[in-house]
């Protein structure tokens, strides 16, 4: 996953790994998914579980409104400087794939604002199954579903569930009162991602975000070897 | 290079930011300027012969050569309103990056290394037609198409316009488009030897208005 092109020149472009500067750049993580599922509440459980570890930052890509940043303000999950938020003219999908500039701009003015970083969260606004982030905005990313949404998403599949670095199975302490079948969820899961991971989580219960966390850290271990 | 790069410069999915941008179209829609298909193309027309007039000579001087660094500061009086000067920088900015990226040019690291936070989006368009082999009509055809096909997709997702009918007013814009080219290249090209003044400084005032507003919008689905 790494990605070691550099362009000459002073300002990074794209996926560079290193910084204009030689040094090299904070990973970046993407977090997409559907509307509700969960990826603004992992996003906050996250800086809360690595923030005394690592120099982090957020970029939030609401459809319409300042609501995700404003709720990891309200949260004080970080300082304000370390969370922007970027327009997206209506197309959340667009501003993570197929028009990048603006998040990458967002990223690179965070480093230059609070960093050096470690790592920087970009989360996609709420959209559909198939939205995925470019290769050249994010180094990997995490694809975020919940029980309640319908325990047959991970049967359709679609781009997020099926290639996604790592899919979250959110509100695992919902599926009872949803009629959920998890063990179907992590069969027709492992079928649409072969070796690729899986995480059930309840932010509400049991160990939180920890897995999910684990998993970053281990992103980053590689991203720095 | 020709015709076809200047396809690849002017296609509307060219990845320079520009989809997150509504020209002003939200703030019109929102006041209830904009209704309709009849309106759109009145709001079109009016943006055409002022921010796009202005925009397509800028792009023209800088495609022909004139000092980037003058050109910017000349956009720079040309535009009255806080919000859009960081609006143009910001476009600027997200253009040197593609423009870098697709078309890699001496005179484009120079900018960007002049303009870290961006020059004016219309200096660099000119300097990436520059890059791409093509000539300051080119840049001036870009950047007036742009000032009327943005707000044109913008309508389409804020009203849920028929997208037939917001390019047929593109359609019927287009006559009206070769002529403000014409006066864009014409003066854009003056520039080198007669210097920044004969660049045209029409102002659309409602433009300039509305855009200081809808930048203090809470809520808001385009970033202009």
């Amino acid at each position: 996953m790494h990605l070691d092109h550099s362009h000459p020149g002073p300002a990074a472009v794209s996926a560079d790994a290193r910084r204009p500067d030689g040094a090299r750049r904070a990973l970046r993580i993407g977090l997409g998914g559907p509307v509700g599922s969960g990826k603004t509440a992992t996003v906050a459980a996250l800086c809360r579980a690595l923030r005394d570890e690592l120099s982090l930052a957020v970029v939030t890509n609401d459809i319409y409104t300042r609501e995700d940043a404003e709720f990891l303000l309200r949260e004080a999950v970080l300082p304000p400087e370390r969370i922007t938020a970027v327009e997206t003219g209506a197309c959340p999908h667009t501003a993570i794939r197929d028009d990048i500039s603006a998040n990458l701009e967002a990223v690179e003015d965070l480093e230059d604002a609070v960093g050096p970083l470690d790592l920087v969260l970009v989360e996609s606004g709420g959209d559909n199954l198939t939205a995925t982030f470019s290769k050249g905005l994010v180094d990997a990313q995490i694809f975020v579903i919940d029980v309640a949404g319908g325990d047959d998403i991970p049967r359709k599949g679609g781009p997020g569930v099926t290639t996604a670095d790592l899919l979250v199975v959110n509100k695992t302490d919902l599926a009872p009162y949803v009629g959920s079948d998890l063990a179907r969820m992590a069969a027709d899961a492992k079928a649409q991602r072969a070796e690729l991971p899986v995480v059930f989580q309840s932010l509400r219960a049991g160990s939180g975000v920890a897995d999910v966390a684990a998993w970053v850290r281990a992103q980053l271990g590689a991203w720095t070897a | 290079m020709g015709r076809a790069a200047l396809l690849v410069l002017a296609d509307g999915r060219f990845p320079a930011g520009g989809h997150a941008h509504s020209g002003g179209a939200e703030e019109a829609v929102k006041a209830g300027r904009i209704t309709g298909a009849a309106d759109l193309e009145a709001f079109c027309r009016g943006r055409l012969h002022t921010a796009g007039l202005v925009a397509a000579a800028l792009a023209a001087a800088a495609a022909a050569g004139a000092d980037p660094a003058g050109l910017d500061a000349a956009a720079d009086a040309r535009t009255p309103s806080p919000a859009l000067r960081l609006t143009a920088r910001r476009l600027g900015r997200q253009l040197t990056r593609a423009a870098r990226a697709t078309w890699p040019s001496p005179e484009l690291d120079a900018l960007a290394g002049t303009f870290p936070k961006g020059a004016h989006q219309p200096v660099v368009l000119g300097l990436t037609a520059r890059a791409a082999g093509l000539g300051p009509e080119d840049a001036a055809y870009c950047a007036a198409y742009e000032s009327v096909s943005g707000p044109a997709t913008a309508v389409v997702r804020l009203l849920g316009l028929d997208p037939f009918e917001a390019t047929a007013v593109l359609a019927r814009l287009a006559p009206e488009l070769d002529r403000v080219v014409d006066r864009a290249t014409v003066a854009g090209t003056a520039v080198r030897t007669a210097g920044l003044d004969t660049l045209p400084a029409a102002s659309a005032p409602l433009l300039e208005i509305g855009a200081e507003a809808h930048a203090a919008w809470p809520v808001r689905l385009f970033a202009s």
